[in-house]
């Protein structure tokens, strides 16, 4: 019993954090669901990271992927059409909404399922590939997919993403069948935040649930095998090419997930959003808190965008303050936040110095990235140099 | 006789290996046909535009061969990616730029010199800033690999290239301290004139700078790895590190040096490219970065003659896509070389190190 008592202390506090939130006027909520969705990420990259070792520089394009999928299918984008399904969105003028409109819960699982296949359409042919190689073709995908969205408003003629103006007035999750009196809960509004912290906490906790259990399954035990040798993994009876190609699959399925809830709670998707920067931060997530240990990636991406929202513009404060009492002008118009990814670059490569398994590891990846001789060359193993 | 029966298998094998081609192969040769063939159309079309236009990709190419350069030497001898070189190139630009601008720290070391100076103090400025920007490309490169990956050199592969990302954005970071989130434009030193009679075919002043910069700069490097004891070593270390070492060559020397000339190129390029281009901006590197690591995988990585070569088709692919598909298209279409690439011809167009597991060790 000792080993539940931190994990449930952690999810009561997860539960009643807003009621303390609203309680004391803290005003947190909002950044706490970014965050949140972020772990999310971190729990996705952490399945192609962390279990299988596969390097993936591009993860933003499922997070961008599953974005789009929530603009296309609840917004009116395809005004050519009309389609609502289970929608919350409702019509003022009681005319059939334009575009399609499907129910949040619906698209989730669609996003789930489209990322999965984009995940298998840009693994599949990259996996022959070394570890260093493969990311780069990650990344390679992760730039063209948002630039694609950008140039997507014109293909022949066809407005599939509106360009940079990006796709706007998403449609907001909710649930029809519950009664007048739980407002908030029949169409999650931009005043009462709660309906979507609970949701995205929720998909938080079954990602935690699945990565828990994908870690213990034959799946898993399969990912750590070809991660430190594949070839004996091979010998073994593993077939590497589809237990990576799970890996990615699993992987772009909570990026996709994280991307449809975050489109949605935005309610508007720029192209803009989804940049490079994003597939570092939440590999750094995962890098700080420790590659393959579930605990530790949701404590990297906590602290990372704890850094982010709330000590960065502390410190800006602290430097004006200093700046302002010292008479440095320099130093009271400095924008410390504009920095982040200063510090973001600081702290990978002093992780990769001090402590490449991170704050808290997993006690096999640990040996592996000490192990100093290290063998055949795949992934986050060594290269033979001989 | 045994030459001929070399040449006879030779022939053979190449006959063999166009039968059990892949799908997959065939399928790239067509389209590169294709694309060829509609090129060689807008060629007829519009030969000018045509012609200026390759041009045009022609200078590119070597500003991004020379980048290119960079990653080959470094991945040819350590087998690291080095995320950083584009960031490094920035610096570089950044770097031709303040020497330009004759002001550093606030203090005035001369004159700005700008449009209006004189044709040998032109000449004069452009040269003090290569040499200037080289200079401090090659040492910061040799001082990152002392910092960064030499405590990694045993370490896993991935574990150095997360390193390498890790840098690059602290460079990218400094180049935003150092000289604002904003494009700097650069100093109009070099005519945008046409040099040629005409104007159906361009040929600019900065065309002919680009170029007439570039090729002492390969034909120098391409002597000293080849000609000098220290290149002879570099090679040695490339081919086996422990071997080299056994022999008497300092190892960590030769890394080091390697990273200086790496270092080096990226700064004249960096330079090259803001006088060509007349700006810069601190995250040029990235995009730059990725072209001209594309350039490097598509010549075969590791190989040198490789990379110049595929920076010059890179920078031709560039400029066409920017003229005959659509400029918000060219960094899509690059990308898609690149992972076109390493899924079909992962040894590259000349091939050296394989970029596919077990191979080419």
């Amino acid at each position: 019993m000792r080993k539940y008592w931190l994990p449930a202390l952690l999810i009561v506090v997860a539960f009643i954090f807003p009621i303390v939130d609203e309680a004391f006027e803290t005003l947190l909520i909002y950044p706490v669901i970014i965050v949140t969705v972020y772990v999310m990420l971190a729990l996705g990259l952490n399945i192609v990271v962390g279990f299988a070792g596969l390097l993936d520089l591009g993860f933003v394009a499922f997070y961008a992927l599953g974005a789009y999928v929530v603009g296309w299918l609840a917004s009116s984008q395809f005004n050519q059409v009309s389609f609502s399904l289970w929608t919350a969105a409702v019509s003022l003028t009681g005319e059939p909404l334009e575009g399609i409109h499907i129910s949040f819960w619906l698209i989730l699982i669609v996003a789930g399922a489209f990322t999965a296949l984009c995940g298998v359409i840009i693994g599949f042919p990259t996996l022959r590939l070394r570890g260093d190689y493969l990311a780069i073709v990650t990344l390679g995908f992760g730039e063209i997919i948002p630039r694609f969205f950008q140039n997507g408003d014109d293909l022949g003629g066809f407005n599939l993403t509106n360009g940079t103006i990006g796709i706007k007035a998403v449609d907001p999750p909710g649930i029809q069948f519950l009664p007048e009196s739980l407002d908030a809960w029949k169409q999650f509004g931009t005043l009462d935040l709660h309906p979507w912290y609970y949701t995205i906490l929720m998909l938080v906790l079954i990602a935690i649930y699945v990565n828990i259990r994908l870690r213990d399954s034959r799946l898993g035990r399969a990912w750590i095998s070809v991660r430190e040798d594949e070839t004996a993994a091979a010998a073994m009876g593993i077939n590497p090419v589809t237990t990576k190609l799970w890996a990615y699959a699993l992987g772009a399925v909570f990026g996709g997930i994280a991307g449809a809830f975050y489109g949605s709670f935005i309610a508007s998707i720029f192209p803009t959003s989804f940049s490079f920067n994003i597939s570092i931060l939440v590999l750094c997530m995962v890098v700080l808190g420790g590659m393959g240990n579930i605990y530790g990636v949701i404590l990297g991406a906590i602290a990372l965008q704890g850094l982010n929202f709330y000590l960065l513009p502390k410190i800006n404060e602290w430097v004006h303050a200093i700046g302002d009492s010292l008479g440095i002008s320099l130093l009271s118009h400095a924008d410390i936040p504009k920095y982040n990814f200063f510090l973001f670059g600081i702290i990978l490569v002093l992780m990769m110095l001090m402590r490449p398994e991170g704050i808290i590891p997993n006690r096999q990846r640990a040996e592996e990235l000490h192990e100093s001789d290290a063998g055949s060359g795949d992934a986050m193993r060594g290269v033979s140099r001989a | 006789m045994v030459t001929d029966e070399a040449t006879k298998t030779r022939v053979g094998s190449l006959i063999e290996g166009a039968r059990s081609s892949s799908w997959q192969s065939r399928i790239a040769v067509a389209l590169v046909v294709a694309l060829l063939v509609l090129l060689l159309g807008q060629a007829v079309r519009e030969p000018g535009q045509f012609v200026s236009q390759l041009i045009i990709g022609i200078t590119n190419g070597a500003i991004i061969a020379l980048i290119a350069l960079g990653y080959t030497l470094v991945y040819g001898i350590i087998e690291l990616i080095n995320f950083a070189h584009g960031d490094n190139f920035m610096i570089g630009s950044f770097v031709g730029l303040t020497v330009l601008s004759g002001t550093f720290l606030g203090f005035q070391f001369f004159g700005a010199i700008g449009a209006g100076a004189g044709t040998f103090l032109k000449i004069v400025g452009v040269l003090l800033a290569l040499v200037v920007a080289m200079a401090v490309c090659g040492l910061l490169n040799v001082g990152i690999e002392r910092v960064a990956y030499k405590p990694l050199r045993n370490s896993p592969r991935l574990a150095v290239l997360i390193t390498a990302i890790g840098m690059s954005f602290i460079l990218q970071n400094l180049g935003l301290v150092w000289k604002g989130p904003a494009q700097v434009p650069f100093p109009e030193l070099i005519s945008d004139a046409n040099i040629l009679p005409g104007d159906a075919i361009v040929f600019r002043w900065k065309d002919l700078f680009i170029v007439g910069v570039t090729v002492p700069l390969l034909i120098g490097l391409s002597y000293f790895i080849s000609n000098t004891k220290q290149g002879k070593a570099m090679r040695a270390v490339a081919q086996d590190k422990e071997a080299a070492s056994m022999v008497g060559i300092n190892v960590n020397r030769t890394i080091s040096i390697t990273f200086l000339l790496g270092g080096i190129l990226a700064g004249a390029s960096g330079v090259m490219y803001g006088l060509f281009n007349g700006i810069t901006v601190f995250n040029v590197g990235f995009t730059q970065g990725l072209y001209a690591f594309t350039a490097a995988v598509l010549g075969g990585i590791g190989n040198l003659t490789g990379a110049v070569v595929g920076g010059f088709l890179i920078g031709i692919i560039g400029s066409m896509a920017d003229q005959y598909i659509g400029v918000e298209w060219t960094a899509i279409v690059i990308f898609s070389v690149l992972i076109m690439v390493l899924v079909f011809r992962p040894r590259g167009l000349l091939g050296d190190r394989s970029a596919v597991q077990g191979g080419g060790e």
